[in-house]
């Protein structure tokens, strides 16, 4: 590997070639102010379409300023970043995008998270000349299920873009017009609910201004916890419980799960429950239908579908309904844990504590913003009452606490209640990518093989890279597992099962990147990549700590069974718990 | 037309062409057809180019004169749309500009009948290379 | 057969027109008719000769006689003299400006060598949709004698001697861009010819591909060969559906012919061209946003390095060139890099074509070897200022150019001149102005251009380029200040640092140049309100003439805001304050009474 020496800034350093000016700035230390720019390493994604002009320097020998963020280190290059000349340069490009950009920081919804709002505190901006007169380009406000989509703050970073056609694949978002009137919108400028977008959230997870935000349905939780008359139960997904803390000024990687639980009853809902509860019962569900399809197709059956799918992950299901309409059979017909949880809730347990499902109001508490759209979804409801009323996001939930006034570093642990409340570690690591399909091995195996596992950390399953595989010995048969995370990477283990060629007999997705924990309503990591990997880690931590690990072992799934749906997989079971999928094709250009 | 299948063949056309007066290229020997090119670049045919090269097509044939009209590209003279060249056998051609019908008419009867030049000639104001001279 | 044995040509351009041409004319008509000649020999007017220092002209035909600055008493002694006794006047011929000698034939004029047409040499001679003329003219004889008497590197050495620079605007060494793209290494390799012509006013290459398209074949051909690439695209502009269509008419015609596609002439060498059309984007004369828009991307610039020589279409080693550029190439191969280098100044070599438009009499299409100055090409090729007006200045490289003034008039045109002048060569078009053109007023409207066209990737040329518009809209208002102009200049200076490409980059240039040759007129436009040149309406004043005033109040009756008081029979006034500059007092007044200052 051929190495350059240049000098940034006095200081001498040497880097291998093709390294970028900013890179190697910032190993000496130079922390060279960056807009547009997005790194997140681990994943392999990086955004630099060198648009925002903030990341300039002086470059021996060229006419104009260099965009760091973007241009190569060259041997002998003296590269200076903080002359008079680049001062102006960027406090002067920082104006012209203040210059058309909404004043609106007191009620913005990303007002103190806000990566332009830092940036322009940081350059020390105090007025936009000519303001008075400045045009300002404004867009039509477009609110769908789950994402609000405010063009107005748009910076053209590109970040939204690349996600959605590069790293998902799923293209709703491009960039779209000319000159000021710029922006990056869905084709035809439509609303995002007439496009193909999954709702998966990574644009929300990566847009540094207020222009892309979730939809707050805090207010409506409110309402109902305020309300005499309902019985607000709320469920919290196991991706919440390491990454709230960091809302709170805590490490990455902190569990939080007891002083969750505190704030949530501190807040007033009647009854906190947990929605690894339900994960153990999707384990149940699915793992039952996985192993009747497997033995119907290692006996011959070629009516039974191998590969079996995941489908707990609604951006997920979102995507192969537009994509790959015609694998509608592939996916499990089980629903999605906070699914199976709303339904358990509003039946099961209205009946035991009499209350009727109507005065019965289920929150949940996702890192995910496609979870919103999926409560939703017409078939989720029973004579137009949802199963799951609504479905808030980690940072609002963070963001409800504060305005509650309640310091959840100072609060004790609490339990969970019951029934709906126990949970195993199997349920835990739903939240990372590779955790459902172990889940589902640790219960498969031994439902399967009738002995008892002695590993219980498929470690084989685990890891951040896109797309994985093993092969588990299931006492003599060896089963293939493929996993992916990022929608780009699901199409390309789809388009080997459309094609015949995959190998796997179960494959899982996650549509966000590292799996929930990097779910669209978690903490912005802000390009801190190292953010995910300690969320992972503390999922895999807390599954370690739990009594309990296999789901087919949770006491109240056991009774849930006994007492009111008999077995897996039955009448009752697949009337409450399994779902069906829709072709959405139409909604794809498909060109020939 | 049939393909080239060499350089040389190449040479062998080119001097083919240019003895031919069908190329319209060459008019010099007295006795050859006189030959009219009309300006057919965008600015000349927005002028009303094509006009002017129907009535030359139609009127020299009906008045007799053998003559080769064909189109050409832009001459420059983009102030005096429709421009024309008229080459009389044996001499230097002629730019025309600001050609309407009625000049049109008037430089047939009396420049290309009897020589008597017309009002609107454009001096030609430039010098053309030739590729065949190594030399300028 | 001609009755007349002897034809004089009296210039009637406007210049010599004005110089009293007609005079000259009817008195020669005179002569003639007393000597009773008027019967063999004919006067003629002509148009512009392109010689207008030195009119009124008058040529003695045939033997070519060029007679300069005659004056209409002179009718007499030319008659007398040249036609009758067969003696030049030799006080009137022109004299040498070297030797001092007198010329009797005109045809030794170097003057006439002001224009020299190499890119634009089929032009007007050929019909472009006739492969067999281009060939009778030397057509393809370049690409055969590369494909069969030279190598790859000798071919790029001549370029590279030549001297030639891109003619598209930035004036890079052709012959060095064929060398970097033929020294990276690739299965594939792409010849691009950049016929998008973006630029407003411009019409060279529209010319070019219209009326001599084979020229442009042949070059790519020759490129492909020396840069190792089969694949040929033309990226041409939808809007020029006449140069679309002759160019399709070319390449089939040359495909017949087997001079394009495979085993050309036989050598075993294989080069096609495809078109690809452009949908209305300035931004995609830019190599980077063209390449991105032929791959069916947005046409956006991206970051340079790479450079398509490296990594282009489709990620693969790519020339993109001008369609002027192309055109000179065969002429380059045939004549030698020694003949096109002897044209030209010491840095920039051949010539130029030019579209001549603006405020002059002969607007249209020139080709001058570089070197010749501002001044030859406005006051005698272009024949004037139209109207007798005075000249202000001349906008060189449309919106990306600078403006320059009259202390600029004697500059030799050539890449770096310009660029030292506070302008740059651009692709061509000149657009010249007079003292009725507004500075403010024209940087306005470029940038106008300019806001339009952004792509909107970078901000400094999305929004950037927006504010100094809006800021020159204020201006022209009277709402401006002095530290309005500092601050145009600032913006200008970090546009022009900060943009990704070069729409960016040179978008403020109007500006900058204008501030620099013209400050006073943007001063008058901030601290007294006034617009010199009375173009700025809101800076305009309507003043009542008291002398013609006669009272008969039909402009108080008509002024929709009531701004005009006054009694009946007496002298009316117009209250500027309130006066919304509409005009119609002006025009209502039978009087002339009303005037604007």
């Amino acid at each position: 590997m051929e190495t350059i020496k240049l000098t940034i800034d006095n200081k001498e350093i040497d880097v291998p070639k093709g390294t970028t000016i900013y890179k190697a700035a910032k190993e000496l230390g130079i922390d060279i102010p960056t807009l547009c720019y997005m790194d997140l390493h681990d994943m392999n994604i990086e955004n630099k379409p060198a648009g925002c002009r903030i990341c300039v320097a002086e470059v021996s020998g060229r006419r104009n300023l260099a965009p760091t963020c973007s241009t190569n280190c060259e041997q002998g290059m003296v590269v200076k970043t903080h002359t008079p000349r680049v001062l102006n340069a960027r406090r002067t490009v920082m104006e012209f995008i203040l210059s058309d950009h909404p004043k609106d920081c007191l009620i913005c919804a990303k007002s103190g998270n806000c990566e332009l709002q830092a940036m322009a505190h940081r350059l020390g901006i105090r007025e936009i000349p000519g303001a008075e007169y400045a045009e300002v380009s404004t867009y039509r406000e477009d609110t769908s299920p789950s994402i609000i989509r405010d063009l107005d703050k748009c910076i053209m970073c590109r970040r939204c873009e690349m996600m959605c056609n590069e790293v998902q694949t799923v293209g709703a978002l491009s960039a779209v017009n000319r000159g000021f009137m710029a922006t990056v919108a869905p084709a035809f400028e439509q609303n995002l609910e007439h496009s193909t977008c999954t709702y998966c959230g990574q644009c929300v997870a990566v847009c540094p201004t207020g222009a892309l935000t979730e939809v707050n349905h805090v207010p409506s939780v409110l309402r109902a916890l305020v309300d005499p008359s309902k019985t607000v139960v709320v469920q919290t997904a196991p991706a919440v419980r390491v990454a709230l803390g960091e809302e709170f000024g805590l490490e990455p990687g902190t569990i939080v799960t007891g002083k969750m639980t505190a704030a949530l009853r501190a807040l007033g809902f009647d009854y906190v429950f947990d929605t690894d509860f339900a994960a153990d019962l999707t384990i149940m569900e699915e793992g039952t239908e996985f192993l009747e399809r497997l033995t119907r197709y290692l006996k011959g059956d070629k009516n039974a579908r191998i590969p079996i799918l995941t489908s707990c992950c609604p951006g997920w299901v979102n995507f192969f309904e537009h994509y790959f309409p015609d694998l509608k059979d592939v996916p499990s017909t089980a629903k999605s844990p906070q699914q199976m949880f709303g339904a358990i809730a509003k039946t099961y347990f209205a009946d035991k504590i009499g209350v009727n499902r109507k005065d019965m109001v289920v929150v949940s508490i996702m890192p995910c913003l496609a979870k919103k759209y999926e409560c939703q979804r017409d078939e989720f409801s029973v004579d137009g009452n949802p199963d799951v009323d609504f479905s808030i996001s980690t940072r609002e939930l963070a963001n409800f606490i504060k305005q509650a006034n309640i310091d959840i570093s100072n609060l004790h642990d609490e339990e969970f209640d019951s029934p709906l409340g126990e949970s195993t570690g199997a349920g835990v690591i739903f939240g990372a990518t590779g955790g459902v399909i172990e889940a589902a091995c640790r219960t498969a195996y031994e439902l399967y093989t009738g002995k008892k596992l002695q590993r219980l950390d498929f470690t084989e399953l685990r890891g951040m890279e896109g797309v994985r595989s093993a092969t588990i010995d299931f006492d003599g048969l060896p089963l293939n597992i493929g996993i992916a995370h990022g929608l780009g990477n699901a199409r390309k283990l789809l388009n080997d099962v459309r094609s015949g060629k995959s190998q796997f007999h179960a494959i899982e997705v996650m549509a966000c990147p590292g799996g929930c924990i990097g779910g669209g309503g978690q903490p912005l990591l802000h390009g801190n990549s190292e953010i995910l990997k300690a969320r992972a880690t503390a999922i895999y931590e807390e599954d370690r700590k739990k009594p309990l690990r296999k789901s087919h072992e949770n006491p109240f799934i056991i009774k849930l069974y006994e007492e009111f749906l008999g077995k897996p997989n039955s009448e009752k079971a697949h009337h409450l718990l399994h779902t069906h999928y829709f072709n959405k094709q139409s909604k794809v250009i498909i060109k020939q | 037309m049939s393909k080239i299948k060499s350089f040389s063949d190449l040479k062998k056309k080119r001097e083919e062409l240019k003895r031919s007066t069908e190329a319209g290229i060459s008019a010099v020997e007295p006795g050859a057809p006189v030959q009219v090119k009309v300006a057919m670049a965008t600015c000349g045919i927005a002028s009303g180019a094509r006009n002017v090269m129907e009535f030359f097509l139609e009127q020299l044939e009906r008045r007799n004169v053998a003559a080769v009209v064909s189109q050409t590209g832009c001459m420059g003279y983009c102030y005096a749309e429709p421009t024309i060249e008229v080459r009389l056998p044996g001499q230097e051609p002629v730019v025309f500009g600001f050609v309407d019908l009625k000049r049109a008419d008037q430089i047939i009867e009396k420049y290309i009948k009897t020589g008597e030049l017309v009002d609107g000639i454009i001096p030609v104001n430039y010098e053309t290379i030739d590729l065949m001279n190594k030399e300028d | 057969m001609s009755k007349y044995n002897r034809h004089l040509l009296v210039c009637g351009g406007t210049g010599c027109h004005a110089s009293e041409s007609d005079s000259i004319v009817c008195n020669l008509r005179d002569e003639l008719e007393a000597k009773d000649l008027a019967d063999s020999v004919q006067v003629i007017i002509t148009g512009c000769f392109g010689f207008c220092g030195k009119g009124p002209i008058v040529k003695v035909m045939p033997d070519n006689t060029f007679y300069v600055e005659v004056k209409p008493d002179d009718a007499k002694e030319i008659i007398e003299e040249h036609i009758i006794k067969g003696r030049k006047v030799t006080r009137l011929l022109y004299k040498d400006p070297l030797s001092n000698q007198p010329i009797p034939d005109s045809a030794a004029i170097s003057q006439f060598r002001k224009q020299l047409r190499i890119v634009l040499r089929n032009c007007g001679f050929i019909n472009p949709e006739n492969i067999d003329e281009y060939i009778a003219r030397e057509g393809y004889q370049a690409l055969g004698k590369v494909l069969t008497e030279m190598t790859p590197e000798e071919v790029i050495k001549e370029v590279k001697d030549s001297g030639q620079r891109g003619r598209g605007g930035a004036g890079f060494s052709t012959g060095l861009k064929w060398e970097l793209a033929r020294r990276n290494q690739s299965d594939e390799k792409y010849v691009v010819c950049n016929a998008d012509e973006g630029d407003p006013g411009a019409f060279m290459d529209r010319s070019v591909l219209e009326g001599d398209p084979h020229s442009v074949l042949e070059a790519m051909a020759i490129c492909g060969f020396s840069i190792g690439a089969s694949n040929g695209l033309i990226y041409i502009r939808a809007e020029y559906p006449l140069a679309i269509e002759r160019l399709k008419i070319a390449i089939n015609q040359a495909r017949e012919y087997g001079l394009l596609g495979s085993d050309i002439l036989g050598t075993g060498f294989n080069f096609d061209i495809k078109l690809r059309y452009g949908a209305g984007a300035f931004v995609c004369g830019e190599e980077t946003a063209l390449i991105h828009s032929m791959e069916g991307l947005r046409g956006e610039p991206t970051v340079k390095p790479p450079f398509p020589a490296e990594a282009g279409y489709r990620g693969k080693p790519t020339n993109v060139n001008n369609v002027e550029t192309f055109a000179a190439i065969p002429a380059i191969i045939l004549k030698g890099a020694k003949w096109f280098s002897s044209i030209g100044t010491e840095k920039s070599k051949g010539t130029k074509v030019f579209a001549l438009a603006g405020k002059i009499n002969n607007v249209g299409l020139i080709e001058v070897p570089m070197g010749t100055t501002l001044r030859e090409v406005i006051f005698e090729i272009g024949g004037g200022i139209r109207n007798g007006k005075k000249f202000k200045g001349i906008q060189t490289g449309g919106p990306s150019g600078g403006c320059l003034s009259d202390k600029h008039l004697d500059t030799p045109i050539d890449f770096d001149n310009l660029l030292a002048a506070g302008s740059i060569m651009g692709s061509g078009a000149m657009i010249v102005l007079d003292e009725d053109d507004c500075m403010v007023s024209m940087a306005k409207f470029f940038l106008e251009f300019t806001v339009e066209e952004s792509c909107g990737k970078c901000a400094p040329c999305r929004i950037g380029n927006k504010r100094l518009h809006e800021l020159l809209g204020q201006i022209c208002e009277g709402k401006g200040s002095l530290e309005d102009l500092d601050r145009l200049r600032n913006m200008s200076i970090v546009i022009k640092d900060t943009a990704l490409c070069g729409l960016g980059q040179t978008s403020p240039n109007p500006v900058l140049s204008m501030l620099d040759n013209y400050y006073d007129e943007y001063v008058a436009h901030v601290t007294d309100k006034k617009c010199p040149a009375g173009q700025c309406r809101s800076l305009m004043e309507y003043v009542i003439n008291a002398e013609n005033c006669v009272g008969c109040t039909a402009c108080a009756r008509v002024c929709p805001v009531n701004a005009i008081s006054g009694e009946r029979k007496e002298v009316h006034l117009i209250n500027p304050a309130i006066c919304i500059k509409c005009g119609a007092c002006m025009e209502k007044c039978k009087f002339d009474a009303i005037f604007i200052r």
